[in-house]
């Protein structure tokens, strides 16, 4: 069982969390100094109790003479909750009022990014495949982990969460039954290559790299409440460049962009879904 | 008329009313939420553990009878007084700063999300000793450690009393890590915020 941060006496102190924060981005180049404090530091809590490390100096000094002890930091310190078709309105929000914009185009760009271990990039190409647009469709993942990306690139999940993943597939009004779309393997289910075989996967850091390529379609579900204010305009301003005009953004159910600068470049095509489409340049 | 020693009500001294149970723990805040005083000043949050799934109808059945507005917030919406928020489906609810909320997708904690826990240790974080918290009747041991961290900031811990719970582990886990500054059944804990 991964430990909880109940009954972890330590304090974390803001200015250890900035020494953290600091020596990570030297060594590394990774920056988590504007992530939000209140969910950063419940992680940071988290990854000392896992490995028994009693003070944020010990913490450190292995971080910074451990480049694979930091891979599993980056690895624990990320979220990586992800399900298929979580939030099935959402997806049938999609459908509805994305899918027939695209469809009027003859190729168009995907972005998943944040993608985790790709359960939404395989539900999306589920969904665009039944709508007939899947070939039309060129998709990069993203992620700032790269185990993660490993193993999004295969394609394969465990099998304990396929009842809950059948029933938000059948939540989204779909053409098909999920189980046209994967083969039971070794306990894993194993979806069929076409799905992701056109699928880019690259690493990428929301909070330092830049824009790579212009899109139809972002997702961005449930990145932004990891990040503080000033972050979350820094990546809204790397969304909003990414988009073509009329593009669409997608944000998580209880994300809005109503406090971020650039509000009023998009415009909002579902209020409940999170649905968001860039009018301004 | 309130029943209760005015040296003994901690006036203007809070800034926020944090409130934890479990599903079961629905009528009681519901009832409170009817009888609020709707001048009631401070912001109220909420975390009831609740169906993962159920996206709807919570708020909507909280706001029938409640005085004031019961709102979900959305990541980093600003804290306000004069509403009540509760914690949406299936994401901890997290106090960012003393302005705003945040939200977290991250594992379960005591095998909740929302977890009292997260929104009662966060609060500690920031408000301190400006915080009262309140644990209502729930059926497992989330919010024990949210009061510990409460009370070693300095704030105010009630809760409800065991012979008026449907469900003792939550208050009775809270009664062991925290000594309370009190104990009360739910109507003399709302008679106690509208007198501040």
């Amino acid at each position: 069982m991964f430990p909880s941060y109940n009954d972890f006496e330590t304090e974390i102190e803001p200015e250890e969390l900035r020494k953290l924060t600091d020596a990570v981005l030297t060594k590394y180049g990774y920056d988590f100094g504007n992530y939000a404090q209140s969910s950063f530091k419940r992680r940071v809590i988290v990854v000392l109790r896992k490995h028994g490390i009693k003070s944020m100096d010990v913490l450190i000094q292995k971080i910074i003479h451990d480049p694979i002890f930091f891979e599993q930091f980056i690895h624990d310190i990320t979220v990586n909750t992800t399900e298929m078709f979580r939030d099935p309105t959402f997806f049938k929000a999609l459908k509805t009022l994305v899918f027939p914009v695209l469809n009027t185009r003859s190729e168009f760009n995907i972005w998943h990014s944040a993608c985790s271990t790709g359960e939404e990039v395989v539900s999306l190409a589920i969904l665009l495949k039944e709508e007939n647009l899947l070939h039309r469709a060129k998709v990069y993942a993203t992620d700032i982990n790269h185990s993660v990306l490993k193993k999004a690139e295969s394609g394969r999940f465990p099998l304990r969460n396929l009842d809950l993943y059948t029933q938000n597939y059948n939540n989204t009004d779909p053409k098909g039954k999920l189980s046209d779309y994967y083969k039971i393997v070794d306990n894993e289910i194993v979806f069929h290559r076409e799905l992701i075989e056109h699928v880019r996967f690259k690493h990428h850091d929301l909070a330092v790299d830049h824009q790579f390529f212009k899109f139809d379609l972002i997702l961005c579900r449930n990145v932004m409440i990891y990040f503080n204010q000033k972050l979350q305009n820094r990546v809204f301003e790397l969304l909003h460049a990414s988009l073509f005009l009329n593009g669409f953004l997608a944000l998580g159910a209880k994300e809005s962009l109503i406090w971020c600068k650039i509000a009023d470049k998009f415009e909002s095509v579902s209020d409940h879904e999170k649905i968001y489409k860039k009018v301004k340049l | 008329m309130h029943g209760f020693d005015e040296a003994n009500i901690k006036k203007n001294k809070f800034e926020i009313v944090v409130i934890g149970g479990s599903a079961g723990s629905f009528p009681v805040v519901s009832r409170m939420l009817e009888k609020l005083n709707p001048a009631f000043k401070l912001p109220i949050v909420m975390c009831l553990h609740r169906l993962k799934d159920k996206r709807e109808g919570f708020k909507e059945a909280l706001e029938i009878k409640s005085v004031l507005p019961v709102v979900e917030p959305n990541d980093k919406d600003l804290i306000e007084p004069g509403k009540v928020f509760i914690a949406p489906a299936n994401y901890h609810l997290l106090i960012e700063t003393k302005e705003r909320f945040g939200l977290a997708t991250t594992e379960l904690i005591q095998y909740s999300r929302p977890s009292i826990d997260v929104l009662f240790d966060s609060c500690a974080d920031v408000f301190m000793d400006k915080a009262l918290s309140i644990v209502l009747s729930g059926a497992n041991k989330d919010g024990a450690f949210g009061v510990k961290r409460i009370k070693k900031k300095g704030g105010f811990v009630m809760v409800q009393d065991l012979e008026e719970c449907s469900m003792t582990t939550m208050p009775e886990a809270a009664i062991n890590a925290a000594k309370p500054d009190m104990i009360l059944p739910s109507m003399k804990i709302l008679e106690y915020l509208n007198c501040l």
